[in-house]
């Protein structure tokens, strides 16, 4: 090994449009095409939930495009299936994970690129065809389906006697589902290779940053959950058009009409589908909560406190979140005494998240901090990642949760926890790497407003929630005009809408900003942020294969700030320990 | 950029400023009660809002103090060029966190198990009220045996609810002519009642709020849960399990009357 790295053999670069841009091999332009994916579909799930507003407050109004010119009852709920399922995989599942780890999973560690290359590439362009099979759910006879992201059976399990959009929209649904859950598996695979093979020599799994602890707990818990999703809705397919009945049990009667199927079970494929649903969730926000930390020490310009429990806390987020699917059933009919051990195991995992949270104060804490863009969304991070996961400790408990289920309890509790905390962590990453990535920065003033209003606007649209939730407002409701108790919460909808209304109009800012500063952006240095890991260390945008043929080596931890005695406030990884010697000396 | 130099940002004041009105807020409204739910009518709802308060009491301490540290330590840590107090962390500080949040959570969760069992885990004595309840697209049916005390045996062939026959009672079954199908829920007050909830075609819901009580109807699964209501009064029974179309149109009632006029109800099939 020579004294600067090593030197690594990588193909060379390819030239034409369509290999490097389209069907590209290199982790990089994967992605960013996944990246781009996740905000064509945040773009969509966004409209559809201003939709959903819209129509909760003016029921009758007419709104332009649509057929027959005012929303139907099944139209607003297909547009709550949509707007979940368009956020869950393609917003949540893509960006944190496929989007940012692929770029940076591969420069972290000091690889030149992921273990599998082309299974990389298939990833991405099955998630695409699975992307399209969704979108195409608009568009067919009686449009998307109306049974929720989460499409419970018998109701998504018949075919379109249940319901509109239960016909072709909601085959679309599972085959798009299915398709994601295959890409997915094959994404996973690939991160986990990666990290365990290609590291560079001295990244030790101890001196990794905990962005890719994030991602390899993400990978291994996509591995496990997205295998039984995949299960689950090739059984569900099989219901619907090859007269099987796994999920669908004797005796059901539509329309008068009795239905040909014996033998299955509705609360088996809400088992399978929460084995994977709750592991989610954490695929969802572990890699928002690596990008928090990493970003919270770089502006802290100080070592994330309490490394080794920030590495067991993740990896005891995953294990326990294999073990707690069934809090989402506890009124599902399923044995109560099985609620006990979900309850304790779920309450068991606050544990873990709160050791996350005291140690990113316990980061700040005699710290200096820098207020960059990203470090604002890191710490808007921490802020909704508290309260989001307290209201968990209600819905933790069977007893409680009698009262909260199914209202708008829950839909404040996971929107604050897994939406826009994620959806935070994500902004962060933006723009903490936009400029490795794109080589421009972004502009810091239109970041400061984008973030200043989203903050507010996430608070005041999710924290009334609760309150709706607590007297009784019902989840998935088109129409509020039937149950009278429901009346009074009137004003509050009417608050939350706006909220609703303002925030989605901020996000403008940061649309603009990305745009913009793709072409326009101040040109950025290699390591503007004066930042410790490997990615700092290279070009900005980095050379295809990363390191330009010379490899690093790793010398220390990742977050090596305001080391006592140290000539600058930070040490980057691959710097040698002589040469940091005599820096110091000189 | 110059690494020593302070830099200062209106965000270390603005970012602890918000943070308190987000606990300024979020506490007033709680103590309001503007939006807590009606008062519970069974002694299990009662305890369900005591392990409810526990709850709350626990959560709101660790988020005032969780977001106004997080406040405190923005607003004292932003750069006025101080020193940064290099640390990696600290072993007794994670062993005490670690320790105490897993006895607080796991303890809560311990706690909550009685207000669980009542509702879902007992033996129906010889006075408890049996009523089947069956609910489909869009609508809730509720059945009592009658005077035999005994459910007629159900036939889904034979479901028409157009012939007034929508639960699908089996005419052959004598057991079954004397039982009362009535779309509205009257139970009788302080006495136990157990409901055995079916469903038709999808999954539907059962929720009350004054009852605490929230369970799905799954097709082929008959699942029992029990309340003993004690107070008099009229209260909106609604589907909370997305089952279609209609979903938010389907609700129906819960009366809970004196023991004469239920006596008086059964005695007059369910008039």
């Amino acid at each position: 090994m020579s004294a600067h790295g090593h030197t690594v053999h990588v193909s060379a670069a390819p030239t034409g449009f369509i290999r490097k841009y389209v069907f590209s091999t290199d982790h990089k332009i994967i992605g960013i095409q996944y990246f781009f994916l996740a905000l064509t579909s945040v773009v969509v799930g966004m409209l559809l939930s201003v939709l959903m507003r819209f129509h909760l407050l003016w029921p009758g109004a007419h709104v332009p495009f649509l057929q027959g010119g005012v929303m139907t009852q099944a139209q607003y709920l297909s547009l709550v299936t949509m707007h979940g399922t368009m956020m869950v995989f393609f917003v949540l599942t893509t960006a944190p994970q496929a989007g940012f780890g692929n770029y940076f999973l591969p420069i972290q560690i000091g690889a030149p690129d992921m273990a599998f290359p082309h299974l990389n590439m298939l990833s991405f362009w099955v998630t695409f065809l699975a992307f399209l099979s969704l979108m195409a759910a608009f568009f067919v006879p009686d449009g998307a389906p109306i049974s929720g992201w989460t499409a419970y059976t018998p109701l998504s399990g018949i075919g379109q006697a249940t319901g509109p959009g239960e016909g072709w929209g909601q085959t679309m649904w599972i085959v798009s589902i299915s398709l994601f859950c295959l890409a997915s598996l094959l994404g996973a695979l690939n991160f986990i290779a990666t990290l365990i093979d290609m590291r560079a020599p001295g990244m030790s799994l101890m001196r990794m940053p905990l962005t890719c602890w994030g991602w390899f707990v993400t990978a291994i818990l996509t591995l496990l959950a997205f295998g039984v999703l995949l299960a689950g809705g090739i059984l569900l397919f099989l219901d619907r058009t090859a007269g099987t009945s796994f999920f669908l049990p004797a005796g059901l009667v539509l329309t008068d009409q009795l239905q040909p199927h014996s033998g299955g079970s509705p609360l088996l494929w809400q088992h399978l589908f929460w084995f994977f649903g709750h592991p989610e969730v954490y695929i969802a926000i572990l890699p928002g909560m690596g990008v928090a930390s990493h970003v919270l020490s770089t502006f802290c310009r100080k070592p994330i406190f309490g490394y080794k429990a920030m590495v067991f806390a993740m990896n005891a987020i995953g294990i326990l979140g294999f073990v707690v699917w069934g809090h989402h059933m506890f009124v599902s009919g399923m044995n109560p005494y099985s609620a006990f051990a979900f309850s304790v195991m779920t309450m068991a995992i606050g544990v873990p998240s709160a050791i996350k949270t005291f140690n990113w104060l316990g980061t700040l804490w005699g710290s200096r901090i820098h207020f960059e863009v990203p470090m604002l969304f890191a710490l808007g991070f921490v802020s909704l990642f508290v309260s989001g996961g307290l209201s968990g400790l209600f819905l933790a408990q069977p007893a409680v949760d009698n009262l909260l289920h199914a209202t708008y309890y829950v839909v404040a509790h996971f929107h604050l926890v897994m939406g826009v905390a994620s959806i935070f962590g994500m902004f962060a990453a933006t723009y903490f790497w936009f400029p490795k990535m794109f080589g421009r920065m972004m502009n810091p003033t239109l970041g400061k407003i984008h973030f200043w209003f989203t903050f507010v606007g996430a608070y005041c649209i999710f924290m009334p929630m609760h309150f709706l939730g607590l007297v009784g407002g019902i989840r998935r409701y088109a129409d509020y005009s039937a149950i009278s108790y429901l009346q009074p919460l009137r004003p509050l909808t009417m608050f939350v809408t706006f909220a609703a209304f303002v925030t989605v109009t901020a996000q403008l800012f940061f649309l603009f900003n990305l745009f913009w500063s793709l072409k326009k952006g101040a040109v950025a240095e290699k390591n503007p942020w004066h930042a410790t890991t490997l990615e700092w260390t290279i070009p900005s945008p980095p050379p295809h294969d990363n390191f330009g043929g010379q490899y690093p080596s790793v010398y220390r931890g990742p977050y090596e700030f305001s080391v006592p005695g140290a000539r600058e406030d930070f040490i980057p990884q691959d710097l040698e320990p002589s040469q940091l010697a005599a820096e110091a000396r000189s | 950029m110059k690494t020593n130099e302070p830099r200062s940002s209106w965000a270390a004041f603005l970012f602890p400023a918000l943070q308190f009105l987000l606990v300024a807020a979020t506490v007033y409204v709680f103590l309001s009660k503007k939006y807590d739910p009606p008062p519970a009518i069974t002694a299990a709802g009662a305890a369900i809002d005591h392990q409810y308060d526990m709850t709350l009491a626990v959560t709101a301490v660790t988020f005032v103090l969780a977001q106004l540290g997080l406040a405190f330590v923005v607003l004292k840590y932003r750069d006025h060029g101080q020193r940064v107090q290099y640390s990696r962390g600290n072993n007794t500080l994670e062993l005490l966190w670690t320790s105490l949040t897993a006895v607080l959570f796991v303890g809560l969760a311990l706690l909550g198990g009685k207000a669980w069992a009542s509702g879902r885990m007992f033996e129906p004595g010889p006075d408890t009220v049996r009523i089947e309840v069956t609910e489909n697209q869009f609508v809730f049916n509720f059945r009592y045996p009658g005077p035999d005390g005994k459910f007629g045996r159900l036939d889904p062939r034979k479901v028409d609810a157009s012939l007034g026959n929508p639960i699908g009672l089996d005419p052959t079954d004598p057991a079954g002519n004397d039982d009362i199908v009535v779309p509205t829920l009257t139970v009788p007050v302080n006495r136990e009642v157990e409901l055995l909830l079916r469903s038709q075609d999808v999954i539907h819901s059962f929720f009350v709020r004054e009852l605490r009580l929230q369970q799905d109807a799954v097709p082929g699964l008959v699942v029992p849960v029990r309340f003993t209501a004690e107070k008099i009064g009229h209260y909106e029974v609604v589907c909370t399990q997305l089952c279609g179309l209609g979903h938010s149109n389907m609700h129906t009632y819960l009366d809970v009357v004196s023991a004469e006029d239920f006596a008086a109800f059964v005695k007059n099939g369910g008039q």
